[in-house]
């Protein structure tokens, strides 16, 4: 059930995110959902791949500072109102998102939608109860 | 324990009359037997007639270092030499080294002073104490080895160095004390790793009395852990008297006690040369006021620190020393303020998880001098959450500024970015056209 996504830090200058997306893609590690959050001094990039251990090592190696945390993915379908009946529920049920991000698959019928919240158990049971469909680490991976 | 109770815990104002008394005859003695001294107070328009209070003190010309070169070997020695006991001497970096000497007073004079050192340490008779500074021309040595005996422990004088031996003798004579540089110390817990002695099942030993190098508070909780004592510094040299100037009690660990009843502080800023605001850090200075035989008077030690006037738990009443926090010699100007390294290391040495990897870049726009501190991002420290990671730079912010008083602007880096040569981080970039 347990689903990671890795952050990296990352300062400002040119050419630090194709360094990352190139070691990655240099590993054999496939990128399913990213997205960078940045200052006018520093970034985060945030990332969900397919292999979470390596990713982290790898970069690590490459010398970056890199934090894992666990997040939940929940898949909808991809078309108007997907992610409105998502956020109704965490809203209703008073959850605090600290942010999130959206991912279309290649495929396109469904999006993946990854949250960043404090109580991740209620979380899951409010969203499961509601009918959504969450994804486990080995659903992404074989994504 | 307190060694002597009458002078360490003499009531303020009874101290200060001692001081005055003291410093008035020493002032006289150095005036009318060095005429290196006599000239220099000659020249700053000031004679012994004029120290009516301590106040005056600050109207005296300063010693440095260069005086006691210039004043190579001899010079500088209130007594013929047939008075003169004992010289040391610290090996100078450049240049010539620096002598000192003791009459016979100034050795008895100088044991007490580690007596009270070694018993605000809780070292007492029945202890054995494994003297592990180095012997011979340096003060720690001799000096320490001098004061555990006057306080009638029982002394191993093993110097410093092969540490196989000290271990095994620690062992066998079940030393309870440790005498060495903290740097030594964790030499010896690496040696003892090695050779799988555990200080907790097969030794003795119960606390450390640790000096003659800077070192910092996370390299005394390392030094008490690893080998189960509690780690005591002080401070001293050689030109004041060596180890015994100031020392820290058991009680508190909190602030080196200065024996005031034998040497006066003070604290001036490194530029203009005054006293700074009450609690500020500046240039420690000592004027000592019972020595015979190689007074100083108002001796720049080029160590930053400030003084701490607030009563200790202990009963002692002298005002205390925090550990040393920098060398005038790495001093920055920026507004104006004495900004030092090692006080944005102290900052960030006192932030959980953030580690001393940081570059302060000195920079001026129109007029106006910028400081920015770069300091490196590690995982402890890192979050997925921009605002954790904008907190952690405004709090370093906010401490450098409360500590310096100069704001500066904090930017987070990548690990390992910070330049290093030879393996040593630069820490300062001054980029100024002055
Ligand atoms: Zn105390």
């Amino acid at each position: 059930m347990q689903l990671e996504q890795i952050a990296i830090f990352l300062e400002n200058k040119a050419g630090r995110l194709a360094e990352i997306t190139q070691i990655l893609a240099e590993h054999g590690i496939n990128i399913r959902a990213m997205s960078l959050a940045d200052t006018a001094d520093f970034g985060i990039l945030r990332l969900i791949v397919n292999d979470t251990d390596r990713a982290c090592q790898v970069l690590r190696d490459a010398g970056f500072t890199v934090g894992r945390t666990e997040v939940v993915v929940v898949a909808v379908p991809d078309r108007p109102g997907g992610l409105a009946s998502v956020l109704n529920t965490l809203t209703e049920a008073e959850l605090n998102v600290e942010y999130m991000y959206a991912f279309s698959q290649k495929s396109g019928d469904t999006g993946l939608l990854i949250f960043r919240i404090e109580d991740l158990d209620r979380a899951r049971s409010v969203l499961q109860a509601a009918g959504h469909r969450l994804l486990s680490g080995e659903e992404v991976s074989a994504l | 324990m307190i060694w002597n109770e009458e002078y360490e815990t003499m009531p303020r104002a009874d101290l200060r009359a001692l001081q005055l008394e003291r410093l008035q005859e020493t002032v006289e003695r150095v005036y009318a037997r060095v005429p290196y001294y006599r000239q220099k107070m000659e020249e700053a328009g000031v004679t012994p007639a004029d120290i009516k209070g301590l106040d005056d003190l600050r109207r005296l010309p300063f010693t440095t270092k260069e005086d006691l070169r210039q004043n190579y070997p001899f010079g500088l020695f209130t007594v013929p030499l047939d008075r003169v006991v004992r010289v040391h001497a610290s090996s100078g970096t450049t240049g010539k080294p620096t002598v000192v000497g003791y009459t016979k007073r100034d050795i008895r004079t100088w044991a007490e002073l580690m007596s009270r050192t070694l018993a605000a340490a809780g070292v007492r008779r029945g202890d054995v104490v494994q003297n592990a500074y180095g012997y011979g021309l340096f003060t720690g040595g001799l000096g320490a080895h001098y004061g555990a005996e006057n306080l009638g422990a029982t002394v191993v004088p093993i110097s410093g160095g092969q540490t196989k031996r000290q271990i095994q003798i620690m062992r066998d004579f079940g030393s309870t004390v440790l005498l060495s540089t903290p740097s030594y110390a964790l030499n010896i817990a690496d040696v003892m790793a090695d050779l799988g002695v555990d200080p907790q099942k097969d030794l003795k030993l119960r606390v450390g009395v640790f000096g003659a190098e800077p070192w910092s508070e996370n390299m005394r909780e390392e030094i008490e852990r690893r080998l189960g004592i509690k780690a005591i510094d002080i401070y001293g040299l050689s030109e004041v008297i060596g180890p015994g100037v100031a020392a820290e009690c058991l009680e508190a660990q909190n602030g080196l006690h200065i024996f005031e009843d034998h040497f006066i502080p003070e604290i001036v800023d490194p530029t203009t040369l005054e006293p700074v605001a009450d609690g500020e850090a500046g240039e420690l200075v000592f004027t000592t006021i019972t020595k015979e035989a190689f007074p100083v008077i108002r001796y720049r030690t080029k160590d930053i620190c400030r003084l701490i006037t607030e009563p200790c738990v202990c009963g002692r009443s002298f005002v205390r020393m925090p550990k040393i926090t920098g060398r005038t010699d790495d001093m920055l100007i920026i507004r104006g303020v004495n900004v030092f390294p090692s006080q944005v290391e102290h900052v960030l040495m006192g932030i959980k998880g953030v580690e001393p990897h940081y570059q302060i870049v000195v920079d001026r726009q129109g007029t106006m001098d910028t400081m920015e501190v770069q300091v490196e991002v590690s995982e402890a420290v890192f979050s997925d959450e921009i605002k954790h990671l904008e907190r952690l730079a405004q709090q370093i912010q906010r401490d450098i500024k409360d500590l310096l008083g100069v704001s500066c602007t904090v930017r987070l880096v990548e690990p390992k970015s910070i330049q290093r040569s030879e393996g040593k981080a630069k820490r300062v970039i001054d980029k100024r056209q002055l």
